[in-house]
């Protein structure tokens, strides 16, 4: 099925992209397999804290930024160049406050709940292709397991809004609850229609699905379908990612944060690093399944496609991922938030038959080969 | 009134679908106006750029009065600012001239109980005072509360 899309075979396409890194092909040459199967997953697991870690305080600086930028304000600027350091200073400031819990509280679950998004958002983390050779594990039903993962997130939410004993809390739980099993079936429907174009759920056979030029993307290989579907994709994982427009589980205004109310210290700080770690999940999972993941695009221009070619991969994947991360923040600050019951609206009566009918579509479009050469 | 027709619902659906949309858009496009354009950041740095301030021109700071190039102002104490004053911030001192002319002696000012309302100002005949530019009023002195504006008596 992959082969029969683009003009290069499986074993040509596995040849041009090899799946094995050169760190850990070293590790396994000095260490034996046993070994290796230690060290690197070890290397992979230091590589992805400091990862997800910078990511995150990157992330929440960007957003303060762009948000500032938006709303005609500076954003920070004291600490650090163009206050680069701030969220560092921020978290130190977490890092040092008392871990708060409200009498009556659920002590195992209250102090459980947090650890949740943030697990979950490692674990997805796992599958995510940075690169050809820069991929933790490809296991043949990556998106399948990736949807288990995502969908963990929720209980996080649920229990933190549960266990916190506040009626804020348990309000904004049980609203982030039905919103996120709502948006999850678009969401999903979206990931069922990338697996059925490219015929497989591995994520790196998704991206290598997806070699050739820049028409060869997802976006625009299944004609219509394909920014239908990236559409669908982004209103509904800005809706699981709790962001503005969607971001009644959290309401500021109205539930003073929602969920994580009543926590302080590093219990709010895991939240808001899951927050941060899943916004690059998402973005990564839109580049992977969209835009082509860590491929370079080609324009099918001699000079100019060796020139981009020469760029790793890695670099074009984040190119790609920051690129909708600032369509995420775009979004966020500039649309009117939606009341619940617009939100349950746009779901069920609008955005679920879409995605089916879309589904239904590409696959009649699949089956005839009608795709974009 | 008739049942609109399966025909009328489509039609109107989809003209809400894409005229919110199109709106959707406005807004992006607006943002990203604001984004790429970094002349409209409205936000001044206060402490950094204490020499380049620029203020409204109807900004209302505690009440001055002005003087002229000769030192003189244009008070008669004729008291209308005192009897518009809500809060009873203004006292006119007056006294006698060597003609016996009623005459300003001291304009007494109680920065602590203004609310730069303005109203003495409104009130003056003779634009004698003003409402001044001055913002940085934090003082740990009662006496930089009770000012007298001017500067020598008489007229």
């Amino acid at each position: 099925m992959i082969a029969s899309l683009h003009n290069l075979s499986a074993a040509e396409l596995a040849a041009r992209y090899p799946a094995t890194h050169p760190v850990g092909d070293w590790v396994r040459a000095h260490l034996g397999a046993a070994g290796a199967f230690t060290v690197n997953a070890l290397i992979a697991l230091a590589l992805t804290t400091v990862f997800v870690s910078l990511t995150a305080l990157f992330l929440v600086w960007m957003e303060r930024k762009v948000c500032a930028r938006f709303q005609l304000r500076l954003g920070p600027n004291r600490v650090g160049p163009f206050g680069l350091m701030q969220t560092l200073a921020d978290g130190l400031k977490l890092f040092l406050k008392e871990s708060f819990m409200p009498r009556e509280a659920d002590f195992f679950v209250y102090y459980l709940a947090p650890l949740i998004p943030i697990t979950s958002s490692f674990m997805v983390f796992c599958v995510l292709p940075f690169d050809h050779n820069i991929q933790i594990a490809d296991p043949q039903g990556g998106l399948v397991y990736l949807c288990a993962f995502l969908g963990m997130g929720v209980f996080g939410v649920l229990l933190a809004g549960w266990s916190s004993n506040n009626k804020y809390s348990l309000l904004g739980a049980l609203r982030s609850g039905a919103q996120m099993i709502a948006y999850e079936i678009s969401y999903v429907l979206c990931l069922l229609l990338i697996v059925l174009a490219s015929g497989s759920a591995s994520t790196r056979d998704i991206v290598l699905a997806q070699h050739g030029t820049v028409l060869d993307w997802w976006l625009f290989k299944l004609p219509g379908c394909g920014v239908l579907g990236f559409i669908i994709f982004i209103i509904s994982s800005t809706a699981e990612l709790h962001r503005a427009p969607f971001d009644i589980a959290e309401a500021e205004s109205e539930l003073t944060g929602g969920f994580h109310t009543e926590y302080s210290g590093m219990g709010f700080s895991m939240f808001f690093l899951s927050e941060y770690a899943n916004l690059f999940v998402t973005a990564g999972l839109g580049a992977t399944l969209f835009l082509g993941g860590f491929l370079a695009p080609q324009f099918g221009f001699g000079p100019l496609d060796h020139a981009l070619a020469l760029v790793p991969g890695f670099v074009w994947f984040m190119l790609k991922v920051y690129a909708l991360i600032f369509l995420y923040m775009w979004l966020r600050w500039t649309f009117p938030r939606l009341r619940v019951d617009q939100l349950m609206a746009l779901e069920w009566k609008f955005l679920l038959p879409v995605a089916l009918g879309n589904l239904a579509v590409a696959a009649v479009l699949v089956t005839l080969g009608w795709l974009i050469p | 009134m008739n049942a609109p027709t399966p025909k009328e619902i489509c039609c109107r659906t989809f003209r809400a679908i894409s005229a919110g949309a199109r709106s959707l858009v406005t807004g992006l496009g607006i943002t990203g106006r604001y984004l790429t354009h970094p002349k409209t950041i409205v936000t001044r740095e206060y402490p950094d750029n204490r020499n380049q301030l620029r203020f409204a021109e109807r900004f209302r700071g505690p009440v001055a009065m002005p003087h002229d190039a000769a030192g003189e102002h244009r008070c008669t104490a004729c008291g209308l600012c005192e009897k518009a004053c809500p809060n009873g911030t203004i006292s006119i001192l007056a006294t006698r001239n060597l003609a016996e002319k009623r005459v300003l002696g001291k304009f007494v000012y109680r920065l602590g109980q203004c609310t730069f309302c303005g109203l003495c100002v409104e009130a003056c005949p003779f634009d004698a005072i003003a409402m001044s530019h001055e913002f940085e009023l934090a003082s740990d002195e009662k006496a930089d509360f009770e000012r007298v504006l001017n500067r020598k008596e008489g007229r």
